[in-house]
C-alpha cells in the first residue's frame, strides 16, 4: 500500500484476482449463451450480460459493508427470508401451487434462493454467540438444527429438493466448521446410510423411479434419463477441444434439453471440449479456494464461519450441477452459477462473493489468491 | 483469571479446530474438483468416440435408396426381367392408429378388392410392426395423388415411388427366372440389413432371381439429412446414388422360350432346348406356370389356392424337378452301351412280340420280325434291347447312361435339381438291400424300372449323342467351357444318330413330326413311360383317368447332318411320345429354323385352344373364382379334362414292374 499508484487506492485495494476470475467465468458463460441461442445476443446472452454487471456491482457494494453489519443482520435477515419462504409457499398454495417467486421487475427472486446465504449467516451468528464450553452440549445442536430444518422443510414442501438440499448442506457445513463433534457427523452419516433403504421404501413410486433412472439413465430414455443421456452425448462428443464455437449439434438441433440453463455446461463442453471444461472447473476451484482462505485469514469466529461457509455454498452449486450433467448425481435442478441463464443463482453467488469480499476487507489480509 | 485463561484457551482450540476443518473441507472441495475433471475426461476422451457416434446418429437421419435390380436378358440382349417405375401405397403397421378406418378409407380411394383386403389383413396380422405392408402397387397417378393428399388423416399410410420387377414374358419364364418379393422377417433377423425394411425393396424368391441375388441386388444409395430433435429437416448432407445390380445375360433365347411355353398349350410338361455349340440352355420351359409378375406383388388367397390345388402342378419346375422313367427315349443310350460292348450293329434279333426270361415274358409293342440296331431304334423294338441288354449286362448300360449325363447334377444356378437314378447292382443293394436281377437289366435296357431322369438330363443326353461331346448344360452366357469328346467311337454315335434319323424321317415311330423344311432333318426318339402298373396289360391310354395315363417323351436333335440343337420334351400323361411330345419338339425346333412358319402353326393351334397363355390363365382364374363363389361345389379341375382331385405330390411315377412277383407277372409293355 505504500507504493504510490496511479489507480485510486480503494480501486487498487479490490481483490482483483478474484474479480478477474469471476468476470472470466461470467464472460465465458455469455459466450456459451450466445452460441446456445444459435449465435444471437437475444434472448439470453444480452439480458444475462446486463444481470451480470448489475450483480457484480451489487457484490462490490456489499463488499463495502463492515463485518459488523452482517453480524447484526444475520438473524433478522434470516427471519425475514424465512417469513417470505413461508408466505410464498402459502401464496402458491392459494394460487394453485405454481408461484414460488417474488417479481422484482427485472428479476424474479425465489426467497428460498436467498435462504442459501442466509442460513450460513444465521448459523455462523449462532455459533459465534455460543460459549465455547457449550460446544459439546445438546444446546449446541438443537438451535442450529431448528435454523436449518424449518426453511429446509418448507422448501422441500414446494417441492424443491435441490434447494432444500443446498440449504441443509450450507448449514451443516457451518456446524462442521464451528467444531460440532466429529462423531455426530460420522454417526449421522451412518444413520443416514442405514435409513436410505427405509427412505427408498417409503418413497412414492415416481420418486423411486427417479432414483432408479439416476442409477441407470437408459431405463427412461425419453424422460429424465433423456436429459442425462443427451448431456453425456454432448460432453463426450466434444472430445478434447470441442466441435468449435457455434458448431455444437446437440445444443443447436435441440437434442440437449435445458441447454442454456441447468445443462449449460454440456452446451459449453460440446463446443469447447475437455479444455473448456477443465478451465471452467479450475475457475470455480480458484473462487472457492479464495473463499476458504478468506475464512482462514479472518480474525473473528463469525467472519471465519461465514466466509468458509459461503465458499461451501458456492462450491455446492457448481459441484452438484456438474455431477448432475455428467451423470454422477440425479437431476435436481441446480443451475451452474454465473453461467446458466437466469438471475437467481447469479444473485445468490454474487451476494456470497460480496459478503466474502467484505470479510476479506475487514480482516485486511493479503489480496487475491496468493 | 483462571476462567479467562480457560476461555482464551478454548478460543484458541476453536481456532485450531476451525483451521483443521476448513482445510479438510478445502481438501474435499479439491478432491471433488478432481473427480469432476476426471469424470469429464473419461466421458470426453475415453468414451468420446462412442458419444461422437451417438451425437451423429442423433442428428443424421439416413434414408436408404433401394438399388434398382439388375436386368436379366436373353442371349440377344432382350429383357426377360426388367424394372418399371410405379406408384405404390404401403402401410407401416406400427404407425397405424385406426386400422379399420384407414383400411376403409383406402378401399374407397384405391378401389381395393375383397381379395386384396384379405391379403392386407393377413399380412398386417403377421407383420412385425416396422415392416411395411403393401396396400397397392402399380397405381395410376390419380389414385396415388388421391392417397397422398389425404395422408394427414391416415397415419401409418406411406405412399412411395419405386420400381417394380417386370417379366415381359410372364408365366413362360416363371420356372426359369422365379420371382421377387419382400424380404422375410427371418432374413431380416439374420442379416439385420436395414434395406430389408425399406418399403418396395424386393429380394429374389426363387430360381435365377434367388440364386443370382448377390449379383442382381446392387448396392443401396443413401440420403443423409440433418434433422433437429423435433424431426425438422435442417439440411441435406450428402446423397449417394444407388448402384444398380448387374445385368445378367442368359444363354436362353427368350423368343424360343416363349414359343415353347406357348406350344405346350394346356399340357402339363416341359421343353428343354440345348445349343450344341456351347451347351447353353436355349429354353427351359415348364408349364403350366404362375405369373411371376403377380407373385412379385404378393398374390391373393384365391390365386394361391388355385395354383396349389392344380393337378398340373404350376408351382413345380418340371424341367429340373420332375422325374420320369425315360422309357424308349433311353434306347439311344442302350444302343451305345451295346456297341461299346462289342455287339455287331448288323446282328439280328428276331422279335416275336416279346422276350422270355424264365417263366416271365417281357413284351414288345409289336411283332417286328428280324431287327438289327438301326431298325430296333427306328421301330423302338423292346425285344432287341431285352436280348442285347441282357447280353452286355447292367454295368455297360449304366456306364453309357452316366457318360451321357444321366443321374448327374449339373452346375446350374437353380435352387433345386432332382437328379434321378441310374440303377446298378451296387445301387440296388444300397437302396433296397436286394440282389440285382436279370429282369432289372431288361427293364433298364428299355428305360423303365428304376431308371429315373429329369427333362434337362434327357436334353443333355440328346445333346451328347448329337454332338459326340460331353456338353455340360449352362444358363449364364460366357461361362461355357469347351466340352471334351465323349469316349464313344464316332461310328457308334453315327449308327445311333442314323437310327434316330430313321425314327422321324424313315420307317419310324415319329414320322408325323418331320420338319416341314427342305434339307433340314430332325432326328429323335420317342418314349412312352408308364405311370403305374396297370393290371391286365392295359395301357395308360384314354380309357383311364388323366393322372394314370402314360407320360409322353421325346428327345431329338437337328439338323441331322450337322447337329446344332438338341431338345427334350416331356408331356405328363400325354399318353404317347409320338402323339404328344414329338410334335411339340418338332415345332419348337422349327421355330429356330423358320420362325414365321412355326408361329403361323402355333397361332392356328392356339385358336383351337382358346387363346394364348395369358388369355387361358385369366379364364381359368375367373372360373376358379366363380366356382369358389358357388358354395358347396367341389374344387373343379382348373384345366383340361382332368376330373381328378388335385394331386400335390411331385410327378414321380410309381414303380413300373412288379419285381417281387416273379411268377405270372402281368406283362407290361412300355415303349413304342
Amino acid at each position: 500500500m505504500s507504493r504510490p499508484s496511479i489507480v485510486p487506492q480503494p480501486f487498487a485495494a479490490l481483490p482483483w484476482k478474484l474479480l478477474l476470475t469471476v468476470i472470466a467465468i461470467g464472460g465465458f458463460g455469455l459466450v456459451v449463451l450466445y452460441s446456445a441461442a444459435g449465435g444471437s445476443v437475444t434472448p439470453w446472452a444480452g439480458l444475462q450480460g446486463v444481470r451480470f454487471v448489475v450483480f457484480l456491482v451489487m457484490a462490490l457494494v456489499l463488499s463495502r459493508f463492515p463485518e459488523g453489519f452482517w453480524r447484526q443482520m444475520a438473524l433478522p435477515g434470516y427471519l425475514a427470508i424465512l417469513v417470505m419462504v413461508i408466505l410464498v409457499e402459502l401464496l402458491g398454495a392459494v394460487r394453485g401451487g405454481s408461484q414460488r417467486w417474488l417479481d422484482l421487475g427485472f428479476i424474479r427472486i425465489q426467497p428460498s434462493e436467498l435462504m442459501k446465504p442466509a442460513i450460513v449467516l444465521a448459523c455462523a451468528w449462532f455459533y459465534d454467540r455460543l460459549p465455547a464450553a457449550a460446544m459439546r452440549t445438546w444446546s449446541a445442536l438443537w438451535p442450529a438444527g431448528l435454523l436449518i430444518g424449518v426453511p429446509a422443510a418448507f422448501v422441500m414442501l414446494q417441492p424443491d429438493l435441490g434447494t432444500a438440499l443446498m440449504i441443509t448442506a450450507g448449514g451443516l457445513s457451518v456446524m462442521f466448521l464451528a467444531g460440532v463433534p466429529l462423531r455426530l457427523f460420522i454417526g449421522g452419516a451412518v444413520v443416514l446410510a442405514a435409513m436410505l433403504p427405509l427412505a427408498y421404501a417409503m418413497m412414492h413410486e415416481y420418486q423411486q423411479n427417479r432414483v432408479l433412472i439416476f442409477l441407470d439413465p437408459a431405463r427412461d430414455p425419453l424422460g429424465t434419463g433423456y436429459h442425462i443421456t443427451q448431456s453425456k452425448i454432448a460432453i463426450g462428443s466434444g472430445g478434447l477441444t470441442g466441435k468449435g464455437f457455434l458448431r455444437g449439434t446437440q445444443s443447436h438441433l435441440d437434442y440437449l434439453p435445458e441447454g442454456h440453463t441447468d445443462f449449460v455446461f454440456a452446451t459449453m463442453a460440446e463446443e469447447w471440449g475437455l479444455v473448456g471444461g477443465l478451465l471452467l472447473i479450475l475457475g470455480f476451484v480458484l473462487v472457492v479456494r479464495w473463499g476458504v482462505r478468506v475464512g482462514m485469514r479472518a480474525q473473528t469466529r463469525f467472519a471465519r464461519l461465514v466466509a468458509a461457509g459461503l465458499s461451501m455454498t458456492v462450491f455446492f452449486y457448481f459441484a452438484i450441477n456438474l455431477m448432475m450433467v455428467m451423470g454422477l448425481a440425479p437431476v435436481v435442478g441446480i443451475p451452474l452459477p454465473l453461467v446458466s441463464y437466469g438471475g437467481s443463482a447469479m444473485m445468490t453467488v454474487m451476494i456470497c462473493l460480496g459478503i466474502m469480499m467484505s470479510i476479506d476487507r475487514a480482516s485486511g489480509g493479503r489480496r487475491g489468491f496468493a | 483469571m483462571f476462567g479467562l485463561q480457560s476461555k482464551r484457551l478454548t478460543d484458541v482450540t476453536q481456532g485450531f479446530t476451525f483451521t483443521r476443518r476448513a482445510m479438510v473441507l478445502g481438501g474435499v472441495q479439491a478432491g471433488i474438483g478432481l473427480l469432476l475433471a476426471g469424470r469429464m475426461g473419461y466421458i470426453a476422451i475415453a468414451e468420446g468416440d462412442l458419444y461422437s457416434t451417438l451425437a451423429d446418429s442423433n442428428r443424421i437421419n439416413l434414408t436408404l435408396i433401394p438399388p434398382r435390380r439388375g436386368w436379366i436378358v436373353d442371349r440377344h440382349g432382350q429383357p426377360i426381367a426388367n424394372n418399371r417405375t410405379d406408384f405404390r401405397v404401403d402401410i407401416i403397421p406400427s404407425r397405424l392408429t385406426d386400422k379399420e378406418a384407414t383400411l376403409a378409407r383406402l378401399t374407397e380411394l384405391l378401389a381395393l378388392e375383397p381379395d386384396d383386403l384379405a391379403r392386407i389383413n393377413e399380412e398386417l396380422k403377421v407383420s412385425r410392426g416396422f415392416q411395411p405392408v403393401q396396400v397397392a402397387a402399380d397405381l395410376d397417378w390419380q389414385r396415388y395423388a388421391a392417397v397422398s393428399v389425404r395422408l394427414p388423416e391416415m397415419p401409418g399410410v406411406a405412399p412411395a415411388r419405386g420400381f417394380t420387377r417386370n417379366y415381359p414374358d410372364g408365366a413362360a419364364v416363371a420356372h426359369l427366372i422365379g420371382y421377387v418379393g419382400a424380404a422375410s422377417a427371418e432374413q431380416y433377423e439374420k442379416t439385420r440389413n436395414p434395406l430389408y425394411l425399406t418399403p418396395g425393396f424386393k429380394v429374389g424368391k426363387d430360381n435365377l432371381e434367388k440364386t443370382l441375388e448377390a449379383r442382381l441386388a446392387g448396392k443401396p444409395g443413401a440420403k443423409r439429412v440433418e434433422v433437429t430433435a423435433r424431426g425438422k429437416l435442417v439440411r441435406e448432407l450428402t446423397t449417394r446414388p444407388d448402384t444398380p445390380g448387374e445385368t445378367i445375360r442368359l444363354t436362353v433365347d427368350a423368343g424360343l422360350q416363349r414359343f415353347a411355353a406357348r406350344r405346350l398349350g394346356d399340357n402339363s410338361g416341359s421343353v428343354v432346348v440345348i445349343d450344341l455349340l456351347t451347351g447353353g440352355i436355349l429354353t427351359m420351359a415348364s408349364m403350366p406356370a404362375y405369373d411371376p409378375n403377380s407373385f412379385s406383388d404378393g398374390i391373393g388367397h384365391d390365386e394361391w389356392d388355385m395354383l396349389s390345388n392344380d393337378d398340373h402342378l404350376p408351382l413345380l419346375n418340371k424341367a429340373m424337378q420332375g422325374l420320369y422313367p425315360p422309357g424308349s427315349t433311353f434306347k439311344p443310350a442302350s444302343a451305345l452301351a451295346l456297341l461299346g460292348a462289342g455287339v455287331d450293329p448288323e446282328e439280328r434279333v428276331y422279335c416275336n412280340g416279346g422276350y422270355q426270361l424264365g417263366n416271365r415274358r417281357f413284351g414288345c409293342l409289336g411283332r417286328h420280325g428280324p431287327m438289327n440296331l438301326h431298325t430296333a431304334i427306328a421301330r423302338s423294338c423292346n425285344t432287341y434291347f431285352y436280348h442285347m441288354g441282357r447280353r452286355v449286362g447292367i454295368d455297360a448300360i449304366a456306364d453309357a447312361a452316366r457318360k451321357l449325363g444321366l443321374g448327374a447334377e449339373y452346375p446350374l444356378p437353380l435352387p433345386s435339381q432332382r437328379y434321378g437314378t441310374v440303377p446298378d447292382p451296387a445301387w440296388k443293394r444300397r437302396r433296397y438291400d436286394q440282389a440285382w436281377a436279370q429282369s432289372d437289366t431288361l427293364n433298364t435296357s428299355i428305360g423303365q424300372g428304376y431308371l429315373l431322369v429329369n427333362p434337362v438330363q434327357l436334353a443333355v443326353m440328346a445333346s451328347r449323342v448329337a454332338s459326340g461331346r460331353a456338353l455340360v448344360p449352362n444358363l449364364l452366357m460366357g461361362r461355357e467351357k469347351p466340352a471334351p469328346p465323349l469316349p464313344f467311337p464316332a461310328e457308334h454315335l453315327a449308327a445311333v444318330r442314323a437310327g434316330m434319323d430313321e425314327v422321324v424321317n424313315g420307317h419310324g415311330t415319329a414320322g408325323r413330326s418331320r420338319l416341314p423344311l427342305e434339307g433340314i432333318r430332325l432326328g429323335g426318339k420317342t418314349g412312352t413311360a408308364q405311370v403305374r402298373r396297370i393290371s391286365g396289360g392295359a395301357r395308360g391310354g384314354l380309357g383311364v383317368p388323366w393322372k394314370y395315363r402314360d407320360h409322353g417323351l421325346f428327345v431329338c436333335f437337328a439338323p441331322v447332318d450337322n447337329p446344332r440343337y438338341a431338345a427334350s420334351v416331356v408331356i405328363e400323361h400325354g399318353m404317347s411320345g409320338s402323339g404328344a411330345a414329338a410334335p411339340v419338339a418338332s415345332d419348337t425346333l422349327l421355330y429356330l429354323f423358320d420362325r414365321e412358319k412355326a408361329l403361323a402353326k402355333l397361332e392356328t393351334l392356339e385358336a383351337g385352344w382358346g387363346g394364348g397363355i395369358e388369355e387361358r390363365m385369366a379364364r381359368q382364374a375367373a372360373a376358379f373364382k366363380a366356382m369358389k363363389a358357388g358354395a358347396g361345389l367341389p374344387p373343379a379341375p382348373p384345366a383340361e379334362a382332368a376330373s381328378t382331385v388335385a394331386n400335390a405330390t411331385t410327378p414321380t411315377p410309381a414303380p413300373i414292374l412288379d419285381r417281387a412277383n416273379n411268377t405270372v407277372a402281368p406283362v407290361v409293355v412300355p415303349g413304342e
